[in-house]
């Protein structure tokens, strides 16, 4: 890629990827802003018009608007501790030598490829239905009254479903970096008379730092649209929910697309605050 | 006080037996060297007496108390590793400080011994650096450094300088030598370089498929290697070994000279030959010439500015008083 002329070509060559990338975030985008000025409802006149900052005061001072924010915080936080803890923990049982490691590490990726919607459908009705759920036998099983999770427990069910989907990308991630770290280093720490746990906190989470950082900032972006798990479980209700929710019932339930475009350029703001956060905290540990 | 004795120790990995029974003792503030080509077992056995691998049957003893079952950061050995094993997240400081962390030194004498050691290493303006901020030497510096500020009772040294270039290789080895000297600990060195076994050693062990062919100081092997193994693979260039006729005439199954001990001549000799490839180094040559009658050419050394060439016919005369004579199982005949 040295000379004049190989620079100018591989730029023309990118230039249809980029176009087309470019286009895929500009049209939504801008058309978002375009409505979130209009008075649209799709179902009741169509375009009513401009409204200024309307939609985005009404959006704001919605009772809804506040609690939503905290149920998307919750929802992401837990899900992030959740996730690196026992990801962490996985990622080094699994890298133990063992009889049937094969097996046992395609069964742990296994809930990655189970769809959000089907995997919430199997938890809420085979897992955490208060009649016939599993949780409700073994509740009974030892005597105690079934709970009734997506009513009591709501936002804790919502976590342990997507917790239970994303631990197999934290630890997958994890267990690669774990694998990647030199065994000479666990044994001259070992020499150097450092307990298992020193170890482990001396050597083995120094090495992951990176690892924990990249799944932290992957999963904050996914998590934060999170939709399905909600939709097919609770349908928003006993607080859960979420910016993204609330965003999908103003524009499908209300019919009202501008104020929905008004959420979704909040949801853009709330993103980048989080992100601000994240590279702040834990940016660091990408710098090589 | 560093004593270690071994008795009877071996080692299996399932079916594979690495180490047989081997008996050895290596006595305080010796320098002992284990060399042997590579799979020899030689680190191995070195990781049997550091306490990472755990021996299948037999006895450690370190300063005449058992310490088979003893974990490895009990037994007061250090060891630096092949590719130095820093932290590489910590300071130049704070890995060194890592073992005297770990076992609850005060700050202060942690910090005397730093700069002790530091001092001793030449590592003082780079102690607050990271091991990925240094190059290879220095890495290998605070690695022994690691070592040193344990105040262990023998240093285990795994194959340390291979990773560095061969200028700085012999820096190295004068440095280990002379911390050696300075610190009088028995320190145990792994290499499969023969060079560095015969500058170093006290005591040098030749291994060979997990037994010992050959223990004793680099002259004595040099001198009386035990058997043709040794005999080939201590001194460099090799010895040329020779079967058949030739080892017949001394009633031997195999003779071996060493190149340093065979008289070239253009006129009159023993052997008559042609020159291949002629190495120049300068301060010596060594001609690997084709002898009539034999199957693989002889090394010969000759001085640093002698006017043969290839194609050359020369005549070759062997040191007789510098033979060695190997009967048909390989040992030396006496």
């Amino acid at each position: 890629m040295a000379t004049q002329h190989s620079r100018s070509a591989a730029r023309i060559m990118m230039a249809p990827a980029v176009i087309l990338l470019l286009g895929w975030m500009l049209v939504p985008l801008l058309m978002t802003l375009w409505f979130s000025f209009k008075k649209y409802l799709p179902l009741r006149g169509g375009d009513l018009g401009w409204v200024g900052f309307d939609n985005y005061v009404r959006f704001i001072s919605s009772s809804s608007f506040w609690p939503s924010i905290q149920a998307t915080l919750i929802i992401v936080g837990g899900v992030l501790a959740i996730t690196i803890i026992f990801g962490v923990l996985l990622a080094i049982l699994l890298n133990q030598p063992m009889w049937g490691q094969g097996i046992v590490r395609i069964l742990v990726i296994a809930p990655f490829f189970v769809m959000p919607t089907v995997s919430a459908l199997v938890w809420k009705n085979m897992f955490m239905d208060p009649v016939n759920g599993l949780f409700a036998h073994l509740w009974k099983f030892f005597g105690a009254e079934p709970i009734s999770w997506l009513s009591e427990a709501s936002l804790q069910s919502i976590i342990l479903i997507v917790s239970w989907q994303w631990l197999p990308f934290a630890t997958l991630i994890l267990l690669t970096a774990i694998q990647s770290l030199d065994s000479e280093q666990l044994e001259a720490a070992e020499m150097d008379g450092a307990s298992p746990l020193s170890r482990f906190g001396y050597i083995t989470l120094p090495h992951l730092s990176r690892a924990i950082t990249v799944v932290l900032l992957i999963q904050t972006i996914f998590l934060l649209s999170i939709f399905a798990e909600i939709f097919v479980t609770t349908q928003g209700a006993f607080g859960t929910k979420t910016l993204t929710y609330l965003i999908y019932q103003r524009v499908l339930e209300s019919q009202n697309v501008g104020l929905g475009s008004a959420g979704g350029v909040y949801a853009i703001i709330l993103a980048n605050i989080v992100a601000i956060f994240l590279m702040r905290i834990v940016g660091k540990n990408l710098d090589a | 006080m560093g004593q270690i004795k071994l008795e009877s120790v071996t080692k299996s990995f399932g079916p594979v037996e690495v180490i047989p029974p081997l008996d050895l003792t290596i006595e305080d503030g010796e320098f002992t060297v284990f060399v042997g080509p590579s799979g020899c077992g030689k680190s191995t056995l070195l990781r049997l007496i550091a306490g990472l691998e755990d021996i299948t049957s037999g006895k450690i003893s370190i300063d005449g108390q058992d310490a088979t079952h003893v974990p490895p950061a009990k037994r007061g050995l250090a060891m630096v590793f092949q590719s130095y094993a820093l932290y590489p997240h910590m300071s130049v400081r704070k890995n060194i400080a890592f073992p005297m962390k770990m076992a609850g030194v005060p700050v202060e004498e942690q910090n005397r011994r730093i700069e002790a050691a530091a001092a001793a290493l030449n590592l003082t303006d780079y102690l607050d650096r990271r091991p990925g901020q240094l190059s290879g030497g220095q890495r290998q510096r605070v690695a022994i450094g690691r070592a040193i500020v344990r105040e262990p009772g023998a240093f285990l040294f795994d194959e340390p300088l291979s990773n560095l270039d061969a200028a700085l290789r012999v820096g190295m080895r004068l440095e280990i030598s002379e911390l050696h000297k300075r610190l009088k600990t028995t320190m145990i060195y792994v290499t499969h370089d023969q060079v560095e076994a015969m500058t170093m050693a006290d005591k040098i062990v030749v291994l060979q498929a997990g037994v010992i062919e050959q223990v004793g100081s680099p002259l004595e092997l040099y001198r009386a290697p035990r058997n043709v193994f040794v005999a080939g693979f201590i001194g460099s260039p090799k010895m040329n070994l020779l079967t058949g006729p030739e080892a017949a005439k001394h009633n031997a199954h195999t003779i071996g000279t060493r190149p340093e001990h065979i008289a070239i001549s253009q006129t009159e000799g023993t052997w008559s030959g042609t020159i291949g490839v002629s190495e120049h180094l300068g301060s010596d040559t060594f001609f690997h010439v084709k002898c009539d009658g034999f199957d693989d050419p002889l090394t010969v050394r000759a001085g640093g500015e002698v006017a043969l060439k290839y194609g050359d016919k020369v005549f070759l005369t062997p040191d007789l008083t510098q033979l060695h004579r190997f009967d048909a199982q390989g040992l030396r005949i006496a």
